[in-house]
């Protein structure tokens, strides 16, 4: 079926353009591989965890650093959590960011964590979005009958 | 009789204060067939295994599994707020009635005295998030030398 072939293209030139552009990495291809037929919506649970996990760290990130005075160890905590589950799906660019966010805590940097916290928003609500439109394209394909093409 | 064999799965309890975490490694131990119980924190592990003591919360290290539910082996996490996973592993290793069940330490961070001090208090492996099918392939093993 032509439309499904179409499909299929779209979805292998964006999700390897996520690779290329360290959107995603390798984890989010381990990730594919826990998903069959017997839980065949695994990445999109574990993606809509990872989402509101992530929103949830965001305001508390913001909030403690809004405090008169900033608890560095409190929000070092915060950044350390959304590092571990941002490793956990693949999401490279957040999990780097986040990286970099630790030394400013470490140092008890005030402009250094508000940047940072910027920029992981930032990372965060991008590969949010890519990876939305990834599942919705995976979503066309099934229902257009085709099967998404395994990564690799 | 008929030899009929009741094939029991292991049953593994996991500890892991990431809600992302613990919704990976119960999928990756059920890829292994293994029955999985998950609990999101060091205290509801000690709990589950029957070393709390409920009325004062002191730990009971002697304490019989009034729970009689069978652990084959427990994975968690090193970083959790409370107790830890290192101190999860010592009350698990000082206790009689659980002393020879397989711990194994999981940890995002690559701190070669955090694995020393975790291998030598007892844990059988650590393993560095995010944890692969690759590393929970080396549980069985364990699981194996425990059905003596």
């Amino acid at each position: 079926m032509e439309i499904v072939g179409q499909l299929q293209k779209q979805y292998v030139d964006f999700i390897t353009s996520l690779f290329r552009e360290a959107y995603l990495d390798d984890q989010y291809v381990q990730l594919q591989k826990l998903q069959d037929d017997s839980n065949p919506e695994f990445v999109v649970e574990v993606v809509s965890i990872f989402f509101e996990d992530s929103e949830k760290l965001l305001n508390d990130l913001a909030s403690s650093l809004q405090q008169q005075v900033v608890d560095f160890k409190k929000v070092d905590g915060y950044v350390h959590q959304f590092k571990g589950s941002s490793s956990s799906v693949g999401a490279q660019r957040v999990k780097n960011a986040c990286v970099d966010f630790k030394n400013f805590c470490e140092e008890k940097n005030l402009d250094g964590c508000l940047r940072f916290l910027n920029l992981v928003k930032q990372e965060f609500y991008l590969v949010k979005n890519k990876l939305e439109t990834l599942l919705r394209l995976e979503q066309q394909i099934l229902q257009a009958g085709g099967m998404v093409p395994p990564l690799e | 009789m008929g030899g009929v064999i009741l094939e029991t799965k292991f049953h593994v309890l996991a500890v892991d204060d990431s809600i992302v975490d613990r919704k990976l490694i119960e999928r990756l131990l059920k890829t292994s067939s293994y029955q999985v119980t998950v609990v999101d924190s060091g205290v509801k592990a000690l709990e589950f295994l029957g070393l709390l003591d409920d009325e004062n919360g002191s730990i009971d290290s002697t304490a019989q599994n009034h729970h009689q539910v069978q652990v084959n082996l427990i994975i968690t996490d090193y970083s959790m707020p409370g107790i830890t996973g290192y101190d999860l592993l010592r009350k698990i290793k000082e206790s009689t009635s659980l002393k020879n069940i397989p711990v194994v330490i999981m940890s995002s961070e690559d701190v070669p005295s955090r694995i020393n001090s975790c291998l030598e208090t007892g844990a059988e492996e650590f393993f560095l998030k995010p944890v692969q099918q690759s590393d929970v392939n080396k549980l069985r093993p364990h699981l194996l030398r425990g059905m003596a």
